[in-house]
């Protein structure tokens, strides 16, 4: 791999990338369908399992400092392609590197547990997301002043509201230092006040942060967060280029 | 709940190199797979200990229902037993006991393995995390409560003593050679299952059978003596885990000890590990497309 150590620390390099899912039914998933085809010597289109192409010949590379917003229809690809750049799947045909400690946020909720509290889901959130118990520990204050949860945290998860744990994880979220943040939009359901301030701290996150991805609706979150965009289209990037002429193309289509 | 993992240590640099071709990379990519779930040992240690905190959460006595519940079974069948074999309780209640708290870490080991990456389906699709990272707290957690289980045997000390000498303390290579195969089984298991969702089931059921197949409740060496049996009783041998239980169950009831039980065990330990890094190798890419 001594090639690569010219490279930047921290680094997306995708080349002609494609991701097929292969879709096991309840049958096709069991082995009597794949002994029996082998014992039929049958193995034609009908035993063969259905595939979904959801990426189609990603090229792309990010560095550090790059700012990149993902746009597109729902089922374009986003997830998908946030799922490739964060290195959940690994291309099934082509090329891709992610390089630097990656943080994806997708589901805010993700390794939370209802029984523990909210104390211990601040650390438990921390360590899923590459940081260490000593960094949570010294972070705890400053989540807990955010998230204005008070003596709640002290209360099992299950206790809290649907809007209360959405500040914790959005407190845990914003505080981490990650190398390569790959965010999906998800946050609703909060109050306009907190989203105000949940919006500083964002943006200060994405600061710090050597690399994002971004994948939203909402023109003005991208504008604000991004300087460049990717607009997908059926599973292959149709537009790539700086934010205002992407979003001017994507709205144009539609 | 499904817990799983993340991202490698903070500090190290994380890669992920893919392509469709399985190359010599992928070798290493597999190994860097183990590794790297071994530096997120704070991750899956915390979790393996919420694991067993969870599952008593809310209850007064906590985990020391696992030590409960493993006392009153032993106790039950060891009075059964040696009443059935006519047998005398000193004998029969400490080799059950035993027995049953290896047998309770291996099957845990093999029919947990067979829904690792099922259970942590969640995580595995919302976090670029070593698969390693989920069989390491799955034996964690196999060993933490086989660490509860031996406030029993310590009791069953106290009652029934054994002689234990200096050669008992080859019970710690054991357990650990216990855990390390508790590890390929987890993940070799977790794959194909994973792939092929029936096996799950089959193996829960052959977990159950091998119980039966294993000289847990009754005593090898008395089947032995009794030469109706004894041509069939030999076929044991070629059971396995008879291997991996003595090992760990003569030097804790302080009885002397056969080499060829450890030089089996060895031999499956790198046999073992063999297959699963070919199967991690090729395979290891494919579980996330599989959850």
């Amino acid at each position: 791999m001594s090639t690569s150590e010219d490279r930047p620390l921290v680094s997306i390099i995708a080349k002609d990338a494609c991701v097929d899912f292969p879709i096991f039914d309840a049958k096709s998933r069991s082995l009597k369908k794949t002994v029996m085809g082998l014992v039929g010597g049958n193995i034609t289109t009908e035993t063969k399992v259905p595939v979904i192409q959801a990426l189609r010949d990603i090229t792309l590379t990010l560095e550090h400092g790059d700012r990149v917003g993902l746009v597109g229809h729902n089922g374009a690809g986003k997830s998908t392609l946030l799922r490739l750049l964060a290195g959940i799947y690994e291309p099934t045909r082509g090329f891709a590197e992610v390089r630097g400690r990656v943080a994806p946020v997708f589901d805010l909720g993700v390794g939370m547990d209802p029984e523990i509290s909210g104390l211990e889901n601040i650390i438990v959130r921390g360590l899923f997301l590459g940081m260490t118990r000593k960094q949570m520990e010294e972070r705890i204050d400053d989540i807990a002043d955010f998230t204005e949860l008070g003596d709640f945290l002290r209360m099992p998860l299950r206790t809290y509201s649907t809007g209360m744990r959405i500040r914790l994880a959005l407190g845990v979220v914003t505080s981490i230092d990650p190398e390569i943040l790959i965010l999906d939009e998800g946050i609703g359901a909060v109050d306009a006040a907190f989203l105000e301030k949940s919006k500083k701290r964002l943006a200060e996150l994405v600061e710090r942060a050597g690399l994002l991805v971004f994948a939203s609706h909402s023109d003005e979150f991208l504008r604000e967060l991004c300087d460049t965009a990717i607009w997908m289209e059926h599973g292959r990037i149709r537009q790539q280029g700086g934010i205002d002429e992407v979003l001017a193309g994507y709205k144009g289509r539609t | 709940m499904g817990l799983g993992s993340p991202i490698p240590a903070p500090g190290s640099v994380r890669q992920v190199l893919a392509s469709a071709t399985p190359s010599r990379n992928s070798f290493a990519r597999a190994v860097a797979d183990l590794r790297g779930g071994w530096a997120q040992r704070q991750l899956w240690a915390h979790l393996g200990w919420q694991d067993i905190r969870q599952r008593y959460r809310r209850s007064v006595l906590g985990p020391i229902w696992i030590t409960i519940s493993m006392a009153v079974t032993a106790v039950a069948l060891g009075v059964l037993y040696a009443g059935l074999f006519g047998n005398d309780l000193s004998v029969q209640l400490p080799y059950i006991l035993v027995g049953f708290i290896i047998w309770a870490f291996i099957s845990g080991c093999i029919s947990e393995g067979s829904e690792v990456f099922i259970a942590n389906e969640g995580l595995i699709r919302q976090l670029p995390a070593p698969l390693s990272v989920h069989v390491y707290r799955l034996v964690w957690r196999q060993m933490l409560f086989f660490a509860h289980n031996l406030i029993v045997y310590v009791v069953m000390l106290v009652i029934f003593p054994q002689q234990l000498g200096w050669d008992s303390l080859t019970v710690f290579p054991a357990l650990l050679l216990l855990g390390i195969n508790g590890a390929w089984v987890a993940l070799l298991l977790g794959i194909v299952t994973t792939r092929f969702r029936d096996l799950a089931p089959i193996t829960q059921s052959v977990v159950q059978l091998l119980f039966f197949l294993t000289p847990i409740v009754w005593i090898y060496d008395d089947l032995l003596k009794n030469a109706a049996v004894a041509e069939r009783a030999r076929l044991v041998e070629f059971n396995p885990l008879l291997h991996f239980i003595e090992i760990v169950r003569q030097p804790m009831l302080g009885q002397e000890q056969h080499l060829r039980h450890w030089v089996v065990v060895l031999l499956i330990t790198v046999v073992g590990w063999a297959l699963t890094l070919v199967a991690l190798r090729r395979y290891r890419s494919r579980v996330a497309y599989w959850v």
